[in-house]
């Protein structure tokens, strides 16, 4: 679209900011919905997905997987492979490399090493033309095991059964928190509260399957990838194959759908491809078919949190203590960072005077755990969530009445000791969903055990990474160029998931710049094209990179000239006034944070045990909505996938194998299973983020679960403690 | 390998292929139309959805030989149309896309629901939609783009 740039023209005035550092324009409109950039090439089938591009002599690769939990490899029998077809596995690590996907630790091989820790483990790559011949190939491979003792349960593990399997505890991380003085508080309470409460896996089901093709171009070792993170796939790579960073390209596809779950398998995906390729040196697709997927794919960690809450006289809690596992599988990837944010969130939105909590993310032999949207904050949150209704039933006092008196506020202090620096705008977010959902009155009217139900969750989502991250690893970085004829170019590492991101970072740019927003050009990151301004996760796109964009707009604004070209670069530095200690997790923990309130209606069946959701509202402030309709079909698939996660998503581990396998025995919901969504927002414009703009991505995803459970148990007239809220589940419950 | 002659976007096709092969297969691989793409290989997410006749069906599940004689619309056929441009609009302002891999499954579900009912109810939609998966968007705006769809395009199905 050709677009007109001349030094006097306002495309749209932009108010003169106040004259605060970092403020923001509090009067822009930004948030007016645009057509999305990339719907009408998706809606027609022309965007290309990663196995819809054709590579000329593209050989197909398939993993031989392990067929044990736990177990020594004995040997390996391979049969004589037909001309063109290879078999790869860890004897052909370059000498310079290293059998080691390098993501945050370096405790998953790239393929096994003489043993195997769990179902599904990579052995080896077959590599070929023809997928039925690479089937029959693997078919034909015999490999002899010497079994060994798994640990399947987080008790298991724990109690060591068959000897650790990581390190000396099967612990991968062990954290402590502490606020406040609960030693003293428990020994002068009134009362002591207990609880557990369970949460269960989940798979992303993306839409799109798993997918990289490695292939040499121009040279150099290149890989395609349906990922989040183009930046990790390459220093995953590198170190596998013991090169140089500059020596790997790596280029995101069009990604359908991640949801973390593309956040650090890819490197899983492409590392063992990078060793096939340096041998055959021809270009080989590995894209998982959704069995495969389901199957081998890391999950959400399944979690157990106790808590044990101190009441006084006037039943008043004055302290809580909580004890958080996560069951993180076989390898660690991200679960010390998962185990961080789960322990952060396990008191939500309420200040608690004094606070104990411990969590540990336990070893398994199961299907490794790692990032899912929400990233311990689901499960976190669930917990106290579901425990403060539990409470507040106890005690007789009505479920929002409870919590509010909770409320954190401006200088509440978190379960780090940090202070809650903004704005909290929970009672008029309260007002405002209870209006809308009309829940008093349903709250009174529907008696307990009646089959209907009406449950609220109230909640909180740090945005970006948790801690240290973006100063201390990220540093993210990014890049814009003014070009001659007015167009502009933005170059970051974030990528496009679903999410809008192609929108919403053009609608920054184009904010500042005073341009039109389909003038900027953002193509699918390329690592050798463009600066790292991180990893596309923990709600850090619009909040943190988001900012980065912003100010960096600013800064080509000032320099380029109508008809020259200009460039400018913007480094992330830590907003002003955080405080926080990485070695003893003490301080702000997160620069700001989303706030929701969500509202489910629910009635159930006294024959079937199935539940139907009548009404589901939801109310969030994400700071300011870049686009109302991009977030708002944010909130809505957060809420839908959330009600999965809480209803018909079981996904269970038995024997180290998922019993729901497909996409007939994993059940997402579908457009018949929940109505539609009734969803606000409420301004609270952060200063270090772009026109306000706070994380969003993961915030509408944590409350639906605890909402739902709510509800559930208002319709039975019985708590519950775990989710999925299965029909058998629900059937056990209600026969108590 | 049998000889298998269709009608393919409205133009005549024939092709030798093993006639159990999958139609997606041949769509995708054989004739590079990647519109249609694999979200499950067992026919449960409708990523892969197109028209057989005018009834929507999964490519994934339809072995080449029966469609011997038949009308297969995929979107690369129905995008063309009126129709299909109305539909691709609607989600466009609806916001209907996010990552879009189900978007040109539920674009032929669209088209299929609305030929069945052209002033659908926002229940009838969801009945036409509940073939095609989606786990990005939780189906409301999706829902929103058929009925804009129906409301625009009057008079097309």
């Amino acid at each position: 679209m050709p677009v007109r740039f001349s030094a006097g023209r306002a495309f749209r005035r932009i108010p003169p900011a106040l004259g605060i550092k970092g403020a923001v324009c509090m009067k822009s409109t930004i948030n007016t919905p645009v057509k999305r950039v990339d719907a009408a090439a998706k809606s027609s089938g022309e965007a290309k997905y990663l196995s819809d591009l054709d590579f000329p002599g593209l050989l197909y690769a398939k993993v031989l997987r392990s067929e044990r939990a736990r177990a020594k490899i004995l040997d390996i029998a391979v049969p004589e492979l037909p001309e063109g077809y290879y078999y790869i596995d860890k004897h052909d690590i370059p000498s310079e490399g290293a059998n080691q996907v390098l993501m945050i630790k370096e405790d998953w091989p790239v393929f096994a090493d003489g043993e195997v820790r769990y179902i599904g483990e990579a052995i080896a790559l077959v590599v070929g033309p023809d997928r039925q011949k690479i089937l029959d190939i693997i078919d034909a491979i015999q490999v002899s095991y010497e079994d060994l003792e798994p640990a399947f349960t987080m008790d298991e593990a724990l109690a060591l059964k068959g000897g650790p399997i990581h390190g000396e505890d099967n612990i991968f991380a062990d954290y402590h928190l502490l606020k406040g003085d609960p030693d003293d508080a428990f020994s002068r309470a009134h009362r002591l509260v207990e609880d557990e409460i369970e949460t269960g896996y989940q798979e992303h089901i993306y839409m799109e399957p798993q997918g990289v093709v490695g292939t040499i171009e121009e040279g150099k070792i290149t890989f395609y990838a349906s990922s989040q993170c183009p930046f990790y796939i390459r220093k995953a790579v590198a170190h596998a194959l013991g090169k140089d960073l500059e020596d790997i390209r790596v280029k995101q596809t069009v990604t359908g759908g991640a949801f973390g779950g593309k956040e650090h398998f890819p490197d899983v995906m492409a590392t063992p491809v990078a060793v096939a390729l340096t041998k055959i040196g021809k270009p080989i697709q590995l894209v998982l078919d959704r069995i495969e997927d389901i199957s081998y794919s890391p999950k959400r960690h399944p979690s157990v949190v106790r808590f044990k809450t101190a009441l006084d006289a006037e039943g008043r809690i004055v302290a809580m203590d909580a004890d958080v596992l996560i069951n993180a599988g076989a390898y660690e990837s991200c679960s010390l960072v998962v185990l961080q944010r789960a322990i952060f969130s396990s008191n939500s939105v309420y200040d608690i005077p004094n606070v104990r909590i411990r969590g540990r993310a336990v070893a398994t032999n199961n299907v490794p755990s790692d990032a899912y949207r929400g990233f311990g904050a689901p499960q976190g949150l669930f917990a106290v969530e579901l425990h403060m209704s539990h409470l507040a039933d106890l005690l007789g006092v009505k479920a929002d009445e409870f919590r509010s008196r909770y409320f954190t506020k401006t200088g509440g202090v978190t379960v780090t000791n940090g202070k809650i620096k903004e704005d909290v705008k929970l009672p008029e977010m309260l007002e405002k969903i209870k209006k809308a959902s009309d829940y008093d009155r349903k709250l009174a009217e529907y008696t307990k055990g009646g089959l209907k139900g009406i449950g609220i969750s109230i909640f909180n989502h740090g945005s970006g990474f948790t801690g240290n991250g973006e100063q201390a690893i990220i540093k993210g970085v990014v890049k814009m160029i003014g070009q001659s004829d007015g167009s502009v170019d933005l170059l970051v590492s974030n990528v496009e998931m679903g999410q809008g991101l192609q929108t919403t970072f053009r609608k920054i740019a184009a904010e500042v710049l005073e341009v039109d927003y389909e003038s900027v050009r953002y193509n699918n990151p390329d690592t050798d094209l463009v600066p790292d301004s991180g990893p596309t996760c923990a709600s850090r796109s619009i909040g943190v990179v988001g900012y980065l964009v912003q100010e960096c707009s600013k800064k080509l604004k000032a320099s380029w000239k109508p008809g020259e070209r200009a460039e400018a670069v913007h480094q992330y530095a830590p907003p002003p006034g955080l405080e926080w200690d990485q070695e003893s997790l003490q301080g702000d923990a997160y620069p700001s944070y989303g706030w929701g309130i969500n509202v489910i209606e629910v009635e159930v069946d006294p024959v079937s045990y199935e539940v139907e959701t009548k009404g589901i509202w939801s109310v969030f402030d994400v700071g300011k909505a870049i686009d109302d309709k991009i977030v708002e079909g944010q909130a809505h698939g957060g809420i839908i996938q959330g009600l999965g996660y809480a209803s018909s998503e079981k996904l269970e581990a038995v024997n180290g194998r998922f019993m729901q396998r497909t996409m007939a025995d994993y059940v997402i919901p579908t457009s018949m299973d929940f109505p539609s969504i009734d969803n606000q927002l409420v301004d609270n414009p952060y200063p270090y983020g772009p026109f306000g703009a706070k994380g969003a991505g993961e915030l509408v995803f944590d409350g639906a679960a605890p909402a739902y459970a709510d509800a559930v148990q208002h319709a039975v007239g019985k708590p519950v403690d775990r989710i999925p809220l299965s029909p058998e589940y629900l059937m056990e419950v209600m026969s108590k | 390998m049998s000889e298998i002659d269709f009608i393919l976007n409205g133009k005549e096709v024939r092709v030798n292929v093993d006639p159990i092969s999958r139609l997606l297969d041949l769509l995708r691989e054989e004739l590079k139309l990647t519109g249609v793409k694999e979200g499950c290989g067992e026919g449960e997410c409708g990523a892969c959805s197109v028209l057989k006749d005018g009834e929507i069906v999964n490519s994934c599940m339809v072995p080449v030989g029966t469609v011997q004689g038949c009308e297969i619309v995929t979107p690369e056929g129905l995008k063309e149309t009126d129709r299909g441009k109305c539909i691709i609009e609607a989600f466009a302002d609806s916001g209907a896309v996010q990552c879009g891999f189900c978007t040109p499954g539920m674009m032929m579900a669209a088209d299929a629901l609305l030929h069945r009912h052209p002033q659908p109810s926002e229940a009838e939609v969801r009945e036409g939609l509940s073939g095609n998966l989606c786990r990005c968007t939780g189906y409301d705006m999706i829902v929103r783009g058929v009925l804009l769809a129906a409301e625009r395009g009057k008079g097309l199905w």
